[in-house]
This record gives C-alpha cells, structure tokens and sequence, in this order.
C-alpha cells in the first residue's frame, strides 16, 4: 500500500484546517506499521483515507496498482471504542460485513476468529454486556471475518485500561503473526508503537507531517516485559527526543 | 451529506461513542429490575385496585352521592354490560378511525422526518409548519371539515392523522438526527450503500425515539378522535359521550369513558412493549 504526496485541508468551524501536509510512505506487504503521533497529528484524516472514507485535497493513495478512492473490500478498519452496533447481539454484530455484502456468513471462519480471541459462547450477548475489551475484540473479528489482507487500526485500545490494553497488544501481535496481514496501527503511545511495530511513522502536528520513520528491530514474538528492559527504554527515550525537539 | 461527512471526520474524536457507552450502561440496569414481579408484589397491586374501587363504592354509598353526579363503580360496571350491546358499534367506529387516520398521519410523518433530516436546509424552512400542527389543536378544524366533507368519517380521519403525524414527525426527527459518524463510517468501510446505510444504521438508531413518537402521536390521536366525534360526528365514542349525558344517564356515561381508558392504556401497553422488544438497547 501506497501514499504518494497526501495532503488534506478541511473547512472547520474555526477555519480552513491544513490536516495532512505532502505525507508519502509506502506499506510494505505483510509489515506492522504505526503511525505515531500527537492528537491533532493528521493520522486519523490519513487512516480514514487509505480506508477509502474520505478524499484527499491532493496526492493519491494506492493499494497495488489500484487507486483508492472509496472503500475497498480487502482493507479492513477498526475503529476507537469497538464501534460496534448496540441494538445487534455479538453475533449479529460479526455478521454486519456479510449482510452488507450481500453474501452467507463463513460461519466456520467467524467460529473459529471467536474460539481464537476467547469469546465463544458469547454470540448472543449483547455489546453493553461486554467489557471494553470483549468489544474490542468482538470488532477485531468483525473485520478479519471478511478475510481482508490489509487492516486499518485507529487508536483501537486507546480507551481500554492499561492492563486490558496489555492484553489486547499482546493478542494482536499474535493474530499478526498466525495471518501475516499487512496492518496499519494509530497510537499516540510510543511504547504501544515500539511494542507492535516493524516500522514506526513518527508525525507532527499542524500540518501533519511524516517526520522520520523508525525500524524496530527487537525480536519476536515480544512479550509485556519487552517493555522495562534498557533497549526498550532507550528506543522509548530516543523517540520522545524527536518529537520534543519539533516542539522546541 | 457526503461532503458533511467528509470534511467533519477528524474532529468528532472519542466523544459521541463515550456519551452513548453512558447511556448504555444506564439501560442495563433499568432493564434487569424490570423484570420478575414478586407474588408479594402482584399482592399488593391488587389489593391498592380493590381499597380505591371498593373505597369509591363505600363512599358514594355513604354520603348518597346522587347518580347523576356520580354513579358508582358497580353502577358503571352494570351499565357496561347491560349497553354493551349498543356502545360496541360505537366502538368499533372510534378504532377504526383512529387505526387509519393514525396510519395515514404516521407514514407520513415517518417519511418526512426520514427524509427532511437529511437536507438540514429544508428541515429549517419546514420546522415552523410542524410546529404550528403540533401546537394548534386539530380538534378545531373539525367544523371546517364537516363543512367541506360533511358528517361522515373523512373529517374525523383527517383530523386524526393532523393530530398524530407531527407528533409523530417531530420525535423521529429528533431520533434521525442523532447521526453517529463512526457507525456510518463503519458500514461504509464494508461497502454500504447509502440506502443499506439507511436501514442498518439510522433506522435503528432512531428507533426508540420513533418508537416515542408513535406512542405519543396515538394517544393524540385518540384525544382527537374522541373530540371529533363530540363536536361532529353521528357516531362513535365521542358522539355517545355526548348522547348520555344529555340524557342524563350517567352510568352509561362513565362505561364509555372506562372504554376509552382502557384503548389508551392498551396503546400505552402496546409501544412500552414494542419499546422493549425493539429499542431495548438503550432505556
């Protein structure tokens, strides 16, 4: 996937917002990508455009050779907060891409997506009878039961507590390992960035820029306890000094 | 829509999904503790019905309340059987039209707050008129219908679907305009349609407030029915109410009010349970 010379303005109340300013980087197939940044960045406005839900201003964005321009079926998206559709139980929730597609359920796919992230026997529960972090989860298989190869992350767990959120990056590592999807992960937190990523996008704000791009080069699969060891926290150290000397 | 969509994207942020998750929670709760009634309870209940009947009964008895002021309870009840056969055509008629006059007001209302929330410009221009429906009586155009339509049912009808349709216009309204950017977002990422968008996302969404609106614009619907038959009507409940007590016969009066409370708590009954069967996910 492909972003060549993004840029976005949008009309606000306040004025003409300059949200993504000649933002260019390139996925490559199969990578755990976080883009990382301040809130107010632009990297939700990008996320939302490489999903094919909003138009850029200037620039293209491609996935293969093919231009997205509206929503693509083999790029997937998970949102803050789960998102999930409170008047549907789990299972009708899971079922949502299908029934919009117009095609049968893969029950044997959705079953198995449930048996793996631990919430089988919850199909007919309702979301508010979840935590935030079954929701979360329940939204994750919502979006790999249409097999996509590309997922779209947005801030998924920024509203989870930071046990759950452990737990939640722990699970999402794994499932990208077991299906080899390309993912596209939005964090504001740069050890949630440094934990999931291959590659970190670091953005600043105002207009958005891409402002450097960080390998992450710690072994997999890493573990919660990555995150207190000296590299770890040297990484950490190194990229609060990148964006704290754009403040200055 | 689509550009409004669009260009307000970045700015909604975590705030209308945080809002709704507060509210859900609350749902939950309510929606437990209104389920298994105890046999105490039930108990009780009745025996409330029975002190505040019997208590009436004993009370006009006791200070010889004359019936043409007000019969008791035993009275009303006897008068409901012994009339029954010449209040339930009455009856009939006064269902009937508030069914069709209610259905008429309340496709029509559906449709046009389905489809006015959309253009926020036209909703701005036609807000007024609805508001003017909704405040004015309709009962008072009844006389102007009578003239153009005469003493039949078309005038009631009318006046029915007046009543009922803004009412139930204006709560759906409200209900459609509660748009949620991410869950629209959500169904276009997997491909919806903007018609599927429609069905899936804002239907339900709007849901329990057009379930409001219809509980609302039928109980209107039925004080209008009522009022239509007393000011120009050769039938129904309203025409009987009419007819008994300028005949002084007040047992017979009171039946056919006890019939019309008992149509409007059935439909209060009927919405409060297509309420829980249909928007239960938000109390």
């Amino acid at each position: 996937m492909v972003v060549e010379g993004a840029s976005k303005f949008y009309q606000a109340r306040s004025g003409v917002v300059h949200a993504l300013d000649n933002v260019s980087l390139e996925v490559r197939e199969g990578e755990f990508l976080c883009i990382l940044g301040p809130s107010g960045c632009g990297k939700s406005t990008l996320l939302w455009s490489m999903a094919g839900l909003h138009g850029l201003s200037a620039g293209r964005i491609r996935l293969g050779q093919e231009p997205i321009l509206k929503p693509h079926p083999e790029i997937a998206m998970i949102f803050q907060e789960a998102n999930l559709l409170p008047w549907r139980n789990l299972e009708k929730n899971i079922e949502l891409p299908f029934e919009l597609k117009r095609i049968p359920p893969d029950t044997a796919r959705i079953n198995a997506l449930l048996q793996r992230v631990g919430l089988k026997g919850f199909e007919t529960k309702m979301p508010r009878e979840l935590s935030g972090g079954m929701q979360q989860r329940a939204s994750i298989v919502r979006s790999l039961a249409v097999n996509p190869s590309v997922l779209l992350m947005d801030e998924p767990f920024g509203a989870l507590d930071a046990f759950t959120r452990d737990e939640m990056n722990l699970l999402i590592q794994e499932i990208w390992m077991e299906t080899q999807k390309t993912i596209i992960f939005i964090t504001h937190s740069i050890v949630e960035a440094l934990f999931l990523a291959d590659r970190i996008v670091v953005m600043s704000a105002r207009p958005g820029r891409t402002q450097e791009i960080v390998d992450v080069d710690l072994p997999r699969p890493r573990g919660v306890d990555v995150q207190s060891t000296p590299e770890f926290i040297e990484r950490v150290n190194a990229i609060k000094a990148m964006i704290d000397h754009r403040k200055a | 829509m689509d550009s409004q969509l669009r260009d307000q994207i970045p700015t909604f942020g975590a705030k209308p999904g945080a809002a709704g998750g507060a509210s859900l929670s609350g749902g939950l709760t309510s929606l437990t503790s209104g389920g298994g009634r105890s046999a105490f309870e039930t108990f009780i209940i009745i025996l409330v019905a029975v002190v505040i009947i019997g208590g009436t009964e004993l009370l006009l008895g006791i200070f010889q309340v004359p019936q043409y002021i007000m019969p008791k309870p035993s009275q009303i009840g006897m008068a409901l059987i012994t009339e029954w056969k010449f209040i339930w055509p009455h009856l009939v008629v006064t269902i009937c039209e508030l069914l069709i006059g209610f259905a008429i007001g309340a496709s029509i209302g559906f449709v046009l707050a389905a489809v006015i929330t959309q253009f926020p410009f036209a909703e701005k221009i036609v807000t007024p008129y609805i508001l003017l429906l909704v405040t004015t009586p309709m009962l008072a155009l009844v006389p102007l219908l009578v003239l153009r339509f005469g003493f039949g049912w078309e005038p009631r009808i009318i006046a029915v679907a007046l009543a009922s349709g803004p009412m139930v216009m204006i709560n759906s309204a409200t209900g459609f305009r509660r748009v949620d950017l991410a869950k629209i977002a959500l169904a276009r990422s997997f491909g919806a349609s903007t018609f599927q968008i429609f069905t899936k996302i804002r239907i339900p969404m709007a849901m329990p407030m057009i379930i409001v609106g219809l509980m609302v614009g039928s109980i209107f619907g039925l004080l209008t029915t009522v009022g239509a038959e007393m000011v120009g009507g050769a039938e129904g409940l309203g025409n009987r109410l009419n007819y008994y007590s300028s005949m002084i016969r007040m047992p017979q009066f009171f039946a056919v009010i006890t019939l019309l409370a008992i149509i409007g708590i059935s439909i209060y009954v009927f919405f409060f349970w297509v309420g829980k069967k249909w928007a239960n996910w938000e109390a």
